[in-house]
């Protein structure tokens, strides 16, 4: 286990630099690309755990998709290049505060809940474990799920969307 | 752990195991290098044949170093950061281009020993092994990542040179490989259907005895995904990313030297992975008849290689013959067809794999098959008269969005962009 130890340690350093900078960085477009490597990072520690499933979504999902979108939606409003003074740094404080007690809870409620349990040696879940769970045991969530983002696509579209005599009253 | 799925890396794992994958990863790097020299070279002399030109005939016999002068010279070109760059993001992109069509061609089986009912090990100095760079079982979905990262390189050139027109290209760029990449998943899916795997290994076993994908599939993904390829990769007719009479050279108009090399090294190496993406998802990937003994491996690669050869081919051909798309016949094509034929398509098949396996009635089955098909259409129609009636302002004026990137951009720049200040392509752009 000491090879998934070393590599794990590196990806935790790399993933908390990474984070760290997601916030202090003065440029979007630069906070979107360090978002970027905490997500691979994350991808990295599933493949690790041996959920290779989760960890290629993770890719394909937030690297492939969420942080396209975010870029393309940056761009579309004008990032400029170099350092921005109007990113917010007004609630550094209570930010810090706020972020501070969340990691506090959750370390504490892993530790209180794991206290010394160790991995099982063998943790790989196939692909075919979980789609099986999912079109059987957990189907109805999944429906719903699936339901709710439908939803959610059907009203972006519609706040996105200007009937032709709304935007007549704007002119 | 999971790479222990990997024939070679199953039991324990010793020198001699590391040293074959040393030399796979070490082989395929400069099988790829040799192939994209090959690729451009044949690209420029097939264009101008179809062309009535001549082309490069002067470096080598054929012309055929012509790439590694250009190369050469490119190297040796100073290298430029614009003064308004951003210039972390701007010598971060070409790499970002560059390794995704790198890591695709690692889980692409190039050869193997498929006769007579093999599995496609070889075996190196007593281990069996597969002819790919790796075999995970998540291979379908390392290409799916990998060719939606491949819209990073173009974005983030674009946005860091500082100017305006590779603002457009990158803007263009990203919606467009959002949009077919939607369309490449789900003619994806179809094979997956077929195939029950998602390891690329496994799924050119499964089109053994000559039942390929191609026709197991019914034709209609395989063009979809043909389509959408050209269109992910953006080849002409899909090149809206570097139009030269709208956006003057694209993405890397700010680029100069060794790092406009790199671009130019990420666009034939994706033509080259995906032609290989394409054959081991839909013709068998080294599968072929063997005329005459040769040890079999041999003739996997020969075949992997000729089929390979024909679809880059095809891009090339695509380049020569078809006019550019206009960007709403583009999304048009995109949106309105090839994602509702897929999804119909996938839904389809799905439907005849159950009823296979559940012995239902065939002739019911194709009739409410076809008859989804008809529903389908006609409401995809009705919807479409509907938006027709009620033009939606947006979707009328496709140039909206980016008029107003070139507010932004203009503020960004300034009165930066000087047309007497683009660099000169060496390689002649697009011949």
């Amino acid at each position: 286990m000491v090879a998934q130890n070393i590599a794990f340690g590196v990806m935790v350093g790399i993933m908390g630099l990474s984070a760290i900078r997601v916030v202090t960085t003065r440029n979007v477009v630069h906070a979107a690309l360090y978002l970027m490597v905490v997500l691979a990072t994350v991808a990295g520690l599933f493949l690790l755990l041996g959920a290779e499933f989760l960890g290629i979504t993770q890719v394909l999902i937030y690297i492939g998709a969420v942080i396209v979108l975010f870029l393309f939606g940056i761009m579309l409003t004008g990032a400029r290049i170099g350092k921005e003074k109007l990113l917010s740094h007004r609630n550094k404080v209570p930010a810090l505060m706020i972020a501070t007690v969340i990691t506090a809870v959750s370390i504490y409620a892993a530790i209180d809940y794991f206290g010394a349990d160790k991995l099982p040696e063998e943790t790989r879940t196939s692909t075919k474990e979980v789609a099986n769970s999912l079109f059987s045991q957990y189907i109805i969530p999944f429906e719903v799920a699936s339901v709710l983002l439908l939803a959610a696509l059907i009203g972006a579209i519609v706040i996105a969307r200007r009937e032709p005599h709304e935007e007549n009253l704007t002119k | 752990m999971i790479f222990a799925v990997d024939l070679l890396l199953r039991d324990s794992i010793g020198l001699v195991e590391v040293g074959i994958v040393l030399l796979k990863v070490g082989v395929a790097f400069v099988l790829l290098l040799l192939g994209v020299m090959l690729m451009i070279w044949f690209e420029r002399k097939f264009i101008s044949d179809m062309q009535n030109r001549i082309g490069p005939n002067l470096a080598g016999p054929f012309g055929i170093f012509q790439t590694l002068a250009d190369g050469i010279k490119l190297f040796f070109k100073e290298d430029q950061v614009p003064a308004k760059a951003d210039p972390l993001v701007f010598r971060l992109a070409p790499y970002l281009a560059l390794v995704p069509a790198f890591l695709i061609f690692t889980v692409v089986p190039i050869g193997g020993d498929f006769s007579g009912g093999g599995d496609g090990t070889v075996t190196w100095w007593g281990r069996q092994t597969f002819l790919q760079v790796a075999d995970p079982p998540i291979g379908f979905l390392i290409i799916l990542a990998m060719s939606s990262m491949a819209v990073y390189g173009v974005l983030l050139a674009g946005w860091a040179s500082g100017s305006k027109y590779p603002l457009f290209s990158a803007i263009r760029v990203s919606a467009q490989m959002v949009s077919y990449e939607v369309a490449l998943g789900l003619s994806f899916a179809s094979v997956l259907l077929m195939s029950k795997s998602f390891s690329t290994h496994d799924i050119v076993l499964s089109q053994g005895g000559y039942e390929w994908n191609l026709w197991m599939t019914g034709l209609v993904p395989f063009f979809i995904f043909l389509l959408a390829v050209t269109a992910e990769m953006n080849r002409p007719p899909f090149d809206l990313v570097e139009a030269e009479q709208e956006l003057v050279g694209g993405f890397h108009t700010e680029y100069s030297s060794l790092r406009f090399a790199l671009f130019y090294l990420a666009e034939f190496m994706n033509v080259i992975t995906m032609s290989g993406v394409i054959v081991t998802l839909f013709l068998g990937g080294p599968e072929g008849p063997e005329p005459f003994p040769l040890p079999g491996w041999l003739w996997g690669i020969f075949w992997f290689c000729l089929k390979m050869v024909v679809f880059l081919a095809v891009f090339v051909w695509f380049r020569a013959t078809l006019p550019r798309f206009r960007y709403d016949q583009l999304m048009n094509l995109g949106w309105k067809l090839l994602i509702p034929l897929s999804l119909v398509w996938f839904l389809a098949l799905a439907t005849l794999q159950v009823s296979d396996n559940r012995d239902w009635n065939d002739f019911i089955v194709l009739a409410s098959i076809f008859g989804g098909f008809v529903l389908v259409g006609l409401l995809l129609k009705r919807a479409l008269k509907t938006a027709a009636h009620n033009p939606d302002p947006d979707l009328s004026a496709p140039a909206t969005a980016e008029n107003n990137v070139e507010e932004n951009a203009g503020r960004n720049t300034e009165n930066n962009f000087d047309i007497e200040n683009l660099k000169e392509k060496d390689l002649g752009g697009k011949n």
